[in-house]
């Protein structure tokens, strides 16, 4: 059969590339919407009410360069003796430039024997990650960490 | 089919601090991202994990788009007694998946 004209080719071209991107996964595209510093800071007021949020106690392990903000690992760990009297409740974690602020909220109890939580996480831009721990006399302590990520999770472009 | 990785001592030591490590497979649409037609993707995430040791809980967590996909959670507690670890996810869309592990207590 004979082609019509120039422009097949490159259609044939699109038509394929689409056809191969289709049967895996649906095309994304950018969006612009993300969490602000005002947003972060919302999302954290929301779970500490009025309370001080004091720094230290809670270590927030993230590698400072990432590749691919898909899945990025992250171990929580606070330093509490976690006895009955003394024990973490709950563990938040925030970011600040994904589309939405949380990241999870983690409750732990004095059964945890050890205050310490990890799980794999996306993040869309280079960030900050910050960490709460709310203990058992009411207090909640924090920890940040600054993230550089080269591929961003969420929001992917058209390739 | 959705499916658990669960990783659970079989024996421990009473009084012994244990890591559990938990591995749901799900797809965790965080409802951001948009198809070349400019339609939004749904979200489709679990939004809630729970772990309960003899049907007492001991650890809960609330996930957010912001969780990779396949779920991976790690987290500890204490052995104090011979029995069962309940683990449960739910999500969007009606899901809702269980697994559970057994352990040894001496």
């Amino acid at each position: 059969m004979r082609m019509q004209d120039e422009s097949t080719r490159r259609q044939f071209i699109g038509l394929a590339g689409g056809a191969a991107v289709m049967g895996t996964i649906p095309i994304v595209t950018l969006r612009g919407a993300e969490a602000t510093p005002a947003t972060l800071a919302a999302a954290i007021r929301n779970v500490v009410g009025t309370a001080e949020v004091q720094t230290g106690k809670v270590k927030l392990d993230v590698p400072p360069l990432v590749e691919n903000g898909n899945t990025v690992p992250m171990t929580v760990s606070v330093s509490s003796p976690m006895t009955s009297d003394d024990h973490v409740r709950s563990i938040h974690v925030f970011n600040e430039k994904n589309p939405q602020p949380n990241i999870g909220n983690f409750y732990l109890g004095p059964r945890a024997g050890r205050a310490q939580v990890s799980a794999r996480i996306r993040l869309a831009d280079s960030q900050k990650i910050v960490a709460i721990a709310h203990l058992s006399d009411g207090t909640f302590w924090s920890a940040s960490a600054d993230v550089v990520v080269t591929l961003a999770a969420c929001t992917e472009e058209v390739i | 089919m959705a499916s658990a990785l669960i990783n659970v001592p079989a024996h421990a030591k009473r009084g012994e601090v244990i890591e559990i490590k938990t591995l749901m497979s799900h797809i965790m649409e965080p409802g951001y991202r948009h198809t070349a037609d400019g339609k939004i993707v749904p979200r489709d995430i679990i939004t809630s994990f729970t772990c309960r040791y003899n049907g007492a809980e001991i650890f809960r967590a609330d996930l957010f788009p912001a969780i990779a996909a396949n779920p991976f959670i790690t987290f500890f507690t204490v052995a104090s007694e011979s029995g069962k670890f309940d683990f449960e996810w739910i999500g969007d869309n009606g899901f809702s998946e269980t697994a559970s592990a057994s352990i040894s207590v001496e």
